[in-house]
């Protein structure tokens, strides 16, 4: 690998600088304002933003998630409108576009991994894309300079984490629990335990996401890895109406946790 | 068997492989060695041939339809999966996994369900055995078959009603997948189709061969040779690859008939959902599309891989037929044979009906997946 790419320098100056990693989820989409939250959120301490492009049938997301996607499919979000509208956009930190493999298939690996590059999109998670698969798509984003970021869950052997790590870029993306998205009213051990068995395998960023929805539950596994993922706690936000003051506001509050703390 | 095994990484020539969150991976490869293992297994196969026999009631016989051959100017055979133990060729496939789960230590079954058969072949095997059973069933099939709900909570199922997007099997299928990724440690997904993850495709095919094999033995006895056509219905498209599996190494032309409103691999592109790369109903950027279709068990626009992959290299074809035609050939078997089909199997029949004048005076083998006892209700509805 030669030399980092944006998501993985922008994470790596936050842990510099003693910090811990926040990384909020935003669905495409969701509401005529949602690139205007994307512009609040950067400036309320994030250090990655996550775009969600919406997909019919997201087997990995809880019932927040899953309702904006439905949203904005009704809407009529599209991923070349999310994208177009992700290419005005100057946020001054990396975005990267969580989908699932269809969308990606569907459009062509390399012209999406193209449109991702085009659109300023630094990174790409695609939770049903898992490492034996993951092949034809990682070259497509490698050569357009997108940095895959793969997942490892609570159920992955020891023996796989290292190929996993090896295999990812930008940041590692730790399970938290056995389940789908979306918020919990504890922390799960098993959000701890990915982060420790991760930092113990690798020198790449290792956020925790999945089960992560207060800033409480924030800090706590970041005393194990290198910072979270918020996502359904975002989106219920949005979905509430709260507006991008509103959304930024909680990303705020974990900010300051995440600061107070570490 | 005649139908060629896939890769080591799942795939049917372009289609298959595992495409499943980072969860499941491990529960797969686990499954996978687990199955060739308990089939490589003398006592396994014993204890599923065994309860094949004595509990479900196999071999299922080949029925000659005489008033319904004459009257469509060719020879039609029927293979009784109707008459199989809960009433269809769900069965097969469900004895296989219920003790496959119960050698892995699990004794909790998951399931999806579209018209219920696979639901309640599930809770059948769970009784059996003494598991538990969860199996999640869109909203609209719990309205449309709230006979055969009844029965898998009779059988001690928890069935549990899936109300998102168009709430029939795809979206019962999206809640499994759910519940299987929360729950993945103590439960096993019993996959009612050939399709998800590999190795199901796989697996639930080799399940199925027993209609394959037995078909083509019981074609030898009555016609001395192999039919002409062997058809099938296909939704995910297990019942099919079952009955080509016999008889994928001869002359006989294999036909699988898809609804109009879910023709995955007759109008169908390539796409990935549900653990598989195959044919799939979706729009221009990749969001799958709802199926619409008179039958809940053939309701979804994806098909199973190798199915995709039989059309592919052009080993077997597809066809459509709408829910017109296929409630026509519901009540012409009943009328002319005395055998009330489903309305699965009923869009082969619908095909061989339409068809008659290209199949004149040639043999066909039809796949009867299923007795129509569960959609009584449904037509009743819909002829009054």
């Amino acid at each position: 690998m030669t030399g980092l790419g944006p998501v993985e320098t922008a994470l790596r100056a936050r842990l510099d600088g003693g910090g811990r990693c926040l990384v909020p989820y935003i669905t495409g989409g969701l509401g005529e304002d949602w690139t205007a939250t994307i512009q609040e959120v950067a400036a309320a301490g994030a250090d990655v933003i996550e775009v969600g492009i919406p997909f019919s049938d997201p087997v990995m997301d809880g019932p927040t998630i899953q309702e904006a996607n439905d949203r904005a499919l009704g809407a009529g979000a599209t991923p070349p409108g999310i994208l177009g509208s992700l290419r005005g956009l100057d946020v001054g930190l990396p975005l990267v576009v969580m989908t699932y493999y269809n969308i990606a298939y569907r459009m062509g690996l390399e012209r999406f991994a193209a449109a991702l590059a085009d659109s300023g999109v630094s990174g790409c998670i695609l939770p049903d894309l898992p490492l034996e698969e993951t092949g034809p798509w990682a070259e497509a984003a490698d050569a357009c300079g997108v940095e895959t970021i793969l997942l490892a869950a609570p159920t992955t052997p020891d023996e796989r984490l290292p190929l996993i790590c090896e295999r990812s870029r930008g940041f590692v993306y730790g399970v938290g629990l056995l389940g789908v998205t979306g918020v919990r009213t504890e922390l799960a051990s098993s959000a701890c335990t990915i982060a420790e068995r991760l930092k113990a395998v690798t020198e790449r960023p290792v956020l925790v996401g999945v089960g992560v929805g207060t800033p409480e539950q924030a800090v706590e596994v970041s005393g194990y890895g290198d910072g979270v993922v918020v996502g359904s706690a975002v989106v219920q936000r949005m979905l509430d109406g709260a507006g991008p003051d509103g959304v930024a506001a909680l990303v705020a509050g974990f900010r300051e946790a995440l600061d107070v703390e570490h | 068997m005649t139908l060629s095994d896939p890769t080591p990484d799942g795939r049917f020539g372009d289609f298959g492989g595992r495409f499943v969150p980072e969860t499941l991976v491990p529960a797969c490869q686990e499954l996978e060695e687990a199955f060739n293992e308990a089939w490589a297994d003398p006592a396994f196969r014993a204890e599923l041939d065994g309860l094949l026999v004595n509990y479900a009631g196999r071999p299922s016989p080949v029925t000659e339809c005489p008033t319904l051959s004459n009257e469509l100017g060719l020879r039609l055979l029927l293979k009784r999966e109707d008459l199989n133990h809960t009433g269809s060729h769900k069965i097969n496939n469900v004895l296989g996994q219920a003790l496959l789960a119960r050698r892995m230590g699990r004794n909790r079954l998951l399931a999806e369900t579209g018209a219920g058969q696979h639901g309640v072949a599930t809770a059948t095997a769970a009784a059996l055995l003494g598991m538990e059973c969860r199996v999640y069933m869109g909203e609209l099939d719990v309205r449309r078959q709230e006979l055969n709900v009844f029965r898998m909570r009779l059988l001690g199922a928890e069935v549990l009603t899936a109300m998102s997007g168009s709430r029939t099997l795809k979206d019962a299928i999206n809640e499994a997948m759910r519940d299987w990724v929360a729950t993945v440690e103590s439960s096993y997904y019993c996959l009612g189709s050939v399709m998800g993850p590999h190795p199901y495709p796989f697996m639930v095919r080799t399940f199925q061969e027993v209609i394959g094999t037995e078909a083509r033995r019981q074609c030898q006895e009555i016609l001395g040779g192999v039919p002409d056509v062997v058809c099938a219905s296909v939704g995910g498209g297990s019942n099919a690859i079952g009955i080509f599996s016999g008889f994928a190494d001869t002359d006989a032309e294999l036909v699988g008939v898809e609804p109009a409103g879910g023709a995955a691999v007759g109008r169908g592109v390539p796409g990935v959902v549900h653990g598989s790369a195959s044919y799939l109903m979706q729009d221009e950027f990749g969001q799958v599309l709802e199926a619409e279709s008179i039958s809940a068990g053939l309701d979804y626009p994806g098909v199973g891989p190798e199915h995709s992959h039989l059309s592919a290299t052009g080993r077997a074809r597809y066809e459509s037929v709408t829910d017109e035609e296929v409630i026509e050939a519901f009540q012409m078997l009943s009328r002319t044979e005395g055998i009330i089909p489903a309305l699965e199997p009923a869009h082969a029949l619908a095909w061989v009906s339409r068809e008659r004048e290209a199949l004149a005076g040639r043999t066909v083998l039809l796949n009867l997946s299923g007795r129509g006892d569960k959609d009584v209700g449904q037509m009743m509805e819909i002829l009054s």
